[in-house]
């Protein structure tokens, strides 16, 4: 069994192909050129390299969110035009869960955090338990300092992961003091191979998304429907 | 052999997809509109249109297959609106296609969307040939093009509104929702269209530009004025002496474009070519002057893939293909060759 995984959910392009002994291929891309013209060209290279097409997969998977929503739409259109063609089954990945992936086996609280502007991030809190990664919390979309005093509460050593952490790592570090561990800098950022690792652990379950309806998670509705939401409650 | 070609659209607030075989005979044309969904918000929301691109398309793509009887691996290239457009929406549209065309091994062709619009005629009319001037007017563009062979010139554009913004924006000004292009046409019917003299920005005498914002800012103030008077306006005849402003200076340009390249056939294209009196005004003026008039029917008029199809069948064998790099330009600036 042989699981694509693709992430374009931050300024993070990566495309890996996981198999189910190890990973057998990954491009990761932190640069400013739009995904939308580096995505599919990654991924047709990347196969190309490792010998692979389409044929020899047993599924797709994506980053569903949250992240920026554009980014998610280009991922998800993507996946979905691969697997119209293909029959593939599919998978969407919580991007927060891949990328706590990233901190496996860290003793104590794992909480990665996503930029999601207007001063909040994307977060949840994880804990590494008997060889899984354990989300505590829901989804959430707050405030740093929200999201710090959550963490506090936990009284344990916590790591933090994402886009989010340049930013907002003060903000933390005031809270926790030294509680706050950080992780060396490559582990920082999400991976496509945590997003095909994920999808290849679903699919062995059984499980596989509706390729029509499956849709981005936001979390957050648009600007245009929060407006008209304030307007009704103001009537 | 007949070329099958996939069209996708998403460049505004139609999911669009259709199968049209060898450049001119649509073999299907599914089109999803999204107008319920923007309404209550008096317009089109990009973030809104993007979202709901990304949870129709491959529905209505695999519609448009089973609707034309053909199979994926019958495809010989997908066509997909890259530019004008909503950027979001349009990434939707260009991420499934790429993903689409390297999974079938078949060329990509990225399709500018007024290209589009000018196809729909070919596809209405097998036989119709430039050289001949086009008018493609919609919500988001007011151009004169000419066409000859397969070079395509650009007279001239609007400097500010789209005429179909025009359209939209008086319409909410009187209360009448979005889109206002079918609502003002609907109230017009009952109303004088000489009723209001409403000015005509010609720009000078040779001039094929467009200008529209000074003709929709005379319709506000005069609803204004009526308002602080404490009058109720003649609605009907606020739209139909509107709607007349803008159908004498589209028409009147379209014949002197015609004039001046020297061309006997003008057709229109683009959303606003649905309405009844630019289609009437532009045949009895166009006749008069001596011009062969054609338009799309109402379906081709509106976005939809059918006409990227058939655009796409003439780039693929102009060699004009893609590569998996393409992106999606929200000010893709029309070829001229
Ligand atoms: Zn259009």
């Amino acid at each position: 069994m042989r699981v694509l995984g693709l992430d374009s959910a931050t300024n993070v392009a990566s495309v890996a192909v996981m198999g189910e002994q190890h990973l057998v291929a990954e491009a990761w891309l932190n640069t400013r050129k739009t995904h939308s013209q580096r995505l599919m060209p990654m991924l047709a290279q990347l196969l190309q390299e490792a010998d692979l097409t389409l044929a020899d997969l047993s599924g797709l998977a994506v980053a569903i969110g949250p992240g920026s929503f554009t980014g998610l739409r280009i991922g998800l259109a993507t996946v979905k035009g691969l697997a119209l063609v293909t029959g593939l089954p599919v998978v969407g990945i919580p991007t927060l869960d891949a990328l706590a992936l990233n901190a496996a086996g860290f003793p104590g609280i794992v909480c990665p955090i996503l930029n999601a502007r207007k001063q909040e991030v994307y977060g949840a809190v994880y804990a590494w338990r008997e060889g899984e990664m354990e989300r505590l919390t829901e989804y959430l979309a707050v405030s740093p300092e929200a999201l710090a005093e959550i963490l506090d509460a936990y009284c344990q050593p916590v790591t933090l992961l994402g886009d989010g952490v340049p930013i907002y790592r003060q903000v933390f570090h005031q809270r926790l003091g030294n509680r706050l561990v950080l992780l060396p800098l490559p582990q920082l950022l999400g991976r496509a191979a945590q997003v095909a690792y994920l999808g290849l652990r679903a699919l062995q379950a059984g499980r596989r998304d509706d390729l029509h309806s499956l849709k981005p998670f936001y979390i957050r509705p648009s600007e245009a429907e929060v407006r008209m939401a304030q307007r009704l409650a103001g009537e | 052999m007949n070329e099958l070609i996939l069209g996708i659209e998403t460049s505004c607030d139609e999911t669009s997809a259709a199968v049209v075989a060898g450049g001119r005979l649509v073999l299907s044309n599914i089109i999803s509109s999204q107008i319920p969904t923007h309404q209550p918000f008096g317009g089109v929301v990009p973030e809104i249109a993007s979202r709901k691109h990304v949870e129709n398309l491959t529905v209505v793509i695999q519609q448009a297959l089973d609707e034309a009887g053909v199979g994926l691996r019958d495809l010989t290239a997908v066509a997909v609106t890259h530019g004008p457009g909503l950027v979001g929406a349009l990434l939707v549209g260009v991420s499934a296609a790429k993903a689409m065309s390297y999974a079938l091994g078949v060329p990509l062709l990225g399709v500018h969307h007024l290209v589009g619009h000018i196809y729909a005629n070919f596809l209405e009319y097998p036989r119709l040939e430039p050289p001949l001037v086009c008018l493609v007017v919609s919500g988001g563009h007011t151009s004169l093009l000419h066409l000859e062979g397969k070079r395509r010139r650009m007279l001239g554009s609007t400097v500010d509104d789209a005429a179909g913004e025009a359209f939209d924006k008086v319409a909410r000004a009187m209360g009448l929702g979005y889109p206002g292009g079918p609502a003002i046409q609907r109230l017009a019917e009952e109303g004088d269209p000489t009723a209001i003299e409403f000015p005509r920005a010609w720009l000078g005498e040779d001039s094929l530009d467009f200008s529209f914002s000074g003709l929709k800012s005379a319709v506000i103030n005069y609803l204004h004025r009526a308002a602080q008077r404490g009058e109720e306006p003649d609605h009907a005849a606020v739209a139909a002496s509107f709607q007349a402003a803008v159908v004498d200076v589209l028409v009147e340009k379209t014949i002197l474009a015609a004039r001046q390249v020297g061309v006997g056939q003008v057709m229109l294209a683009g959303g606003v070519a649905a309405n009844k009196v630019l289609r009437r005004e532009l045949t009895a003026r166009g006749k008069a002057a001596g011009l062969d008039v054609y338009y799309p029917s109402p379906v081709l008029c509106t976005d939809n893939a059918a006409m990227i199809a058939s655009a796409g069948y003439h780039q693929l064998k102009s060699g004009e293909v893609a590569g998996l790099d393409l992106n999606a330009v929200p000010d893709l600036p029309l070829v001229t060759q």
